[in-house]
């Protein structure tokens, strides 16, 4: 990755980019109404400012990227298809441009079962702050730091449901390995990450077949979910190593885990009882992690139309000051006002504060659309009062806003 | 004795009524007979196009797929699936209608791919911003609401029935509401709605009544219109069909996750 020609990789990407932007822009126009029903999805461009100078020599200011998600899905009888590819070109960080199939599958839905077969996105969990149960697909953490993306992830699966709840089954048999910016790239630790390098426990490396089983009930206003996982861990331990150049770097170390899970969630009124509990095995000591939260929604505020929603959560891992996460102990307090003007406006901030030390991190966000077709968003995030010690210290002076403008088709 | 036969006779000349029914009792009934008339549809779907319009006659669109099943003893399933704005495009949600307990919602989130539960306690939020209330486009079971039959008048020239409903859930954002039904068909034209200080707050008239599968009314127009911000809400109902074999099946978080 130190060593490889961003120019060239970034041009080719660019290329594929256009073309396949341009490609699912101009087919609506060629092909029938029912067929150009089928294509959807979204192209934007975003630019990040960051408000202090970068820490490193090799961190590059500020960056640009353009982003495409165009989807396509077709239906016949009980069978689907459909297909996602995403592409990012960034101006900085060559790590960050990339190309995935976020989906990619066929759907076959008879009366009683479903079976998917192919590149999936499959979301496990109740909670805002983090998600410790939704270890099916490996985050995208070049996208954002925050970890909501996710790349897509080959599997088979089969889904039951019946009176007595549901039943999914996973067989995952590729392993995808996590992103990481670049040396060029910011929101990244004091030592880059080289993906190159990536080492796995198992001899059988990318190509182990990893297993999960998950199963729910909703029983009146409580909904319950135990899930279990056995195979590669998508979180890696980063391990210190050399480059080829004599650098000091990361290397990822994916450690074959089993992570047991439990979800409760309940709905009292206009509050929102949740959990997540995790157990992992397998990486380093065994372990466990929660999130507890509540979430609370005013309506028609001061007879308005706007809402209001209040959510505290409380984050903690058993690990303590060596958890690979930087929420060993943290209270996460977040608000979300949706105007519910014509415009869908709406507001989200959310703090994480450290509950041992004085750490936290301010999140702001502001949606809104323009017509039917364009979105606005403006997100930012300040880092303060990380001390050294802190898995976010490198990250300190990474308080950044990104602003980006969407094209839905 | 002819005295007795005139008597008789302008006794037997008054229209049958049962015997001595309060005016709850009558509210009661009408809600009732309303319910029973449209009872057996088993299954619908339509297209809803939404449009918001306010004081200045700027006015924004919303489509909407709407999919309902009738379950018997309790309220019905919908499944709704936004298809315009585009930016919004794929969201889906899913509400199962209860007779007295709050509903059960859900949310899809097609970005994420996260299916999240909302509480409905909140019923009086708005839809989409539209000058509907949750609880103004849920089933309208029976048991939410008490009764009270007003008075009879004409409405647009036809006779209605004027009943006043008082919500049984304290979360509702309304004191009341006063329903025009159609005295032939039992079905609603006008609605008035009071809000929490018992002042007009808005009304909703029914326009384009049609018949389906012999049965169902069903009207092709409504119009909500907010007396307080002077903003207004038309509903055009497209497209619709009834029996079309839905099922629980199609109604569950998986469906959710499918609905497109």
């Amino acid at each position: 990755m130190i060593v490889n020609t961003p120019t060239k990789k970034s041009l080719r990407l660019i290329l594929l980019a256009c073309l396949f932007t341009g490609f699912f822009l101009i087919c609506p126009f060629f092909l029938s109404m029912t067929i150009a029903q089928e294509w959807s999805g979204y192209v934007g461009v975003e630019g990040r400012l960051f408000f202090a100078d970068p820490l490193h020599p090799d961190q590059r200011d500020q960056n640009g990227s353009l982003v495409a998600q165009p989807e396509f899905f077709h239906q016949w009888d009980e069978y689907s298809v459909t297909a996602v590819p995403f592409f990012r070109f960034d101006s900085a960080d060559a790590e960050r441009s990339h190309f995935d199939i976020r989906e990619l599958f066929v759907l076959w839905v008879p009366e009683s079962f479903e079976l998917g077969f192919g590149f999936r996105k499959i979301f496990w969990g109740v909670t805002e702050s983090q998600h410790l149960l939704d270890i099916i697909n490996q985050t995208d953490l070049v996208e954002l730091p925050d970890g909501e993306e996710k790349l897509g992830q080959p599997m088979i699966n089969l889904s039951v449901l019946r009176d007595w709840g549901m039943v999914d089954l996973f067989l995952l048999p590729y392993f995808r390995e996590r992103t990481f910016p670049g040396p060029k790239g910011r929101l990244r630790g004091a030592l880059v990450v080289d993906t190159d390098q990536a080492r796995f426990e198992s001899g059988a490396e990318n190509h182990h077949f990893d297993i999960a089983a998950r199963y729910s009930l909703t029983l009146d206003n409580w909904d319950l979910a135990l899930s279990h996982f056995q195979g590669t861990g998508r979180e890696p331990t980063l391990l210190p190593g050399t480059d080829t150049a004599g650098n000091t770097v990361l290397i990822p170390f994916y450690e074959q885990i089993d992570q047991s899970g439990l979800a409760l969630q309940s709905v009292i009124d206009a509050w929102l009882l949740k959990l997540e509990l995790i157990h992992r095995r397998g990486q380093g000591e065994a372990f466990e992690a929660w999130t507890s939260g509540i979430e609370y929604t005013y309506s028609a505020l001061v007879g308005s139309k706007a809402d209001l929603g209040i959510i505290a959560e409380w984050l903690h891992d058993t690990r303590g000051e060596k958890a690979t996460t930087p929420f060993e102990d943290d209270m996460m307090i977040g608000l979300r006002l949706a105007l519910n003007d014509m415009d869908s406006t709406e507001f989200l901030v959310g703090l994480i504060q450290d509950l041992d030390h004085s750490a936290r991190v301010l999140s702001l966000e502001a949606n809104r659309r323009f017509g039917d077709r364009w979105l606005m968003s403006i997100e930012g995030s300040v880092f303060s009062a990380q001390s050294q010690g802190e898995l976010l210290y490198a990250q300190r002076d990474d308080d950044f806003m990104h602003v980006s403008l969407s094209y839905y088709f | 004795m002819k005295a007795y036969i005139w008597i008789a006779a302008l006794i037997l000349s008054f229209p049958f009524t049962p015997l001595a029914a309060t005016p709850e009792e009558k509210g009661l009934e009408i809600a009732k007979e309303a319910n029973f008339r449209d009872d057996g549809f088993e299954d619908f779907t339509a297209i809803l196009e939404m449009t918001l319009r306010n004081k200045q006659g700027e006015e924004s669109v919303r489509v909407i797929r709407n999919q309902t099943l009738e379950v018997p003893g309790d309220g019905d399933k919908s499944l709704i699936i936004f298809e315009n704005p585009t930016v919004v495009k794929g969201t889906a949600f899913l509400s199962f209608t209860h007779k007295v307990e709050n509903d059960d919602q859900w949310l899809f989130l097609p970005a994420l791919k996260r299916v999240k539960r909302i509480s409905s306690s909140n019923k009086s939020g708005s839809f989409m911003g539209s000058e509907f209330a949750y609880e103004d486009i849920t089933s309208q079971e029976v048991e939410k609401y008490t009764y009270l039959w007003l008075r009879d008048e004409d409405d647009e020239g036809k006779p209605a029935f004027v009943v006043e409903l008082v919500p049984v859930d304290p979360n509702s954002g309304y004191t009341r509401q006063v329903v025009w039904y159609d005295q032939q068909e039992y079905i609603p034209v006008k609605v008035d709605y009071y809000d929490r200080k018992n002042d007009l707050i808005k009304t909703l008239r029914f326009h384009g009544y049609r018949q389906y599968a012999r049965k169902h009314w069903r009207a092709d127009r409504m119009v909500m219109v907010n007396h307080q911000t002077g903003k207004e809400t038309l509903l055009n109902w497209k497209e619709y069909q009834f029996k079309t074999g839905l099922s629980d099946n199609d109604f569950n978080e998986n469906s959710l996750k499918r609905a497109r």
